[in-house]
């Protein structure tokens, strides 16, 4: 079958789409074909779930550990900012 | 002081072209349109709560140190970055016309002061001109992992496929600090890519007005990025150790 779907995608390409794919920057008929690829497809599931899993992991490596004498350091500046604009 | 005069140097943005109104170069929306309830932020902070600004230090200063520290040779020298962040931050309070978030436009002055400092520290991040590391086209995943060309009924499918992976191991402390591993090993624009999208969370309008880069350029540093970072994962997950 031709159209939409062209020629089958190989797993060797739609590696190459994950990103596109994830970003929503693929076009509908692309993204059927991509869709359609998976949907018969363990290894490249497999791979799509890796990199979403990747996406997830690294978000936890935002630790907002923020020292109380920086934090103080930080509103000292704003209480000497906010006296500054009182005064001018 | 006043805040006629205009801004200081690092607080006008660096990449005028990507400003909101560009027009063309996405569809999705630009780093503008700030946020319901951003308003009431910026009211507050102009109105002198220190509660507000506290929140927003709270929020941020731990990713300003560690986007800082893709500019500056130092964790002592981000430190300082993130600091005269908030300084210009407050300075250009007054000024800041809300046409990008707010958070776009406080990472955008620490780019700039970081980048500023990174230059006096010999420390570039080459943004503007992507180098030839950027340039690598090759494939993401390895190619002896696909049947070849030839094959006759698969030509081009897994010969190897991918595995799926724990959950609680790939959370685990040591998973974490080899995915850490893996992104600090990236050609610098690919790291920077990765660390403001994937670890900070930024968007990709937030992350390109930051960084000065087009959407499309953004997204193949991003892909190739990821595919890097997930190869060595897997060669980590298989045996223990981070290979790039």
């Amino acid at each position: 079958m031709n159209g939409a779907f062209g020629r089958e995608l190989t797993c060797r390409a739609l590696v190459e789409l994950v990103t596109d794919y994830l970003e929503d920057r693929l076009s509908s008929a692309e993204r059927a074909r991509f869709e359609l690829h998976l949907h018969a497809c363990d290894g490249c599931r497999a791979y799509l779930a890796q990199m979403r899993a990747l996406v997830r992991a690294a978000r936890r490596l935002a630790r907002r550990d923020l020292r109380p004498a920086v934090r103080e350091e930080l509103v000292t500046l704003f209480r000497e900012w906010r006296r500054a604009q009182g005064a001018g | 002081m006043s805040s006629s005069g205009g801004a200081p140097a690092h607080m006008t943005p660096s990449h005028p072209e990507l400003q909101v109104g560009s027009g063309g170069s996405r569809a999705g929306r630009p780093p503008g349109g700030a946020p319901p309830g951003e308003g009431d932020v910026l009211e507050a902070l102009r109105s002198g709560d220190e509660a507000a600004f506290a929140a927003l230090v709270d929020r941020y200063h731990a990713s300003l140190i560690r986007v800082a520290r893709l500019y500056v040779a130092s964790e002592a020298a981000a430190e300082e970055v993130a600091q005269e962040t908030w300084l210009g931050v407050l300075q250009g309070l007054e000024g800041f016309q809300g046409r990008c978030t707010l958070k776009a436009w406080i990472f955008t002055i620490l780019a700039n002061i970081a980048r500023s400092r990174g230059a006096r520290d010999k420390r570039m991040l080459p943004m503007s001109s992507l180098g030839p590391e950027d340039e690598d086209r090759g494939p993401s995943v390895d190619p002896e992992r696909f049947n070849p060309d030839g094959h006759p009924r698969w030509p081009g499918h897994w010969s190897q496929p991918p595995e799926a992976w724990e959950e609680d191991e790939l959370v685990s402390r040591e998973t974490l600090a080899a995915i850490k591993a893996a992104i600090e090993t990236l050609p610098p624009t690919q790291r920077a890519v990765m660390t403001m999208r994937d670890v900070e969370g930024l968007d990709s309008a937030e992350t390109c007005h930051i960084l000065g880069i087009s959407e499309g350029n953004q997204r193949v540093l991003l892909h190739r990025a990821r595919s890097k970072v997930r190869k060595a994962l897997e060669g980590y997950m298989a045996a223990g150790e981070v290979s790039l």
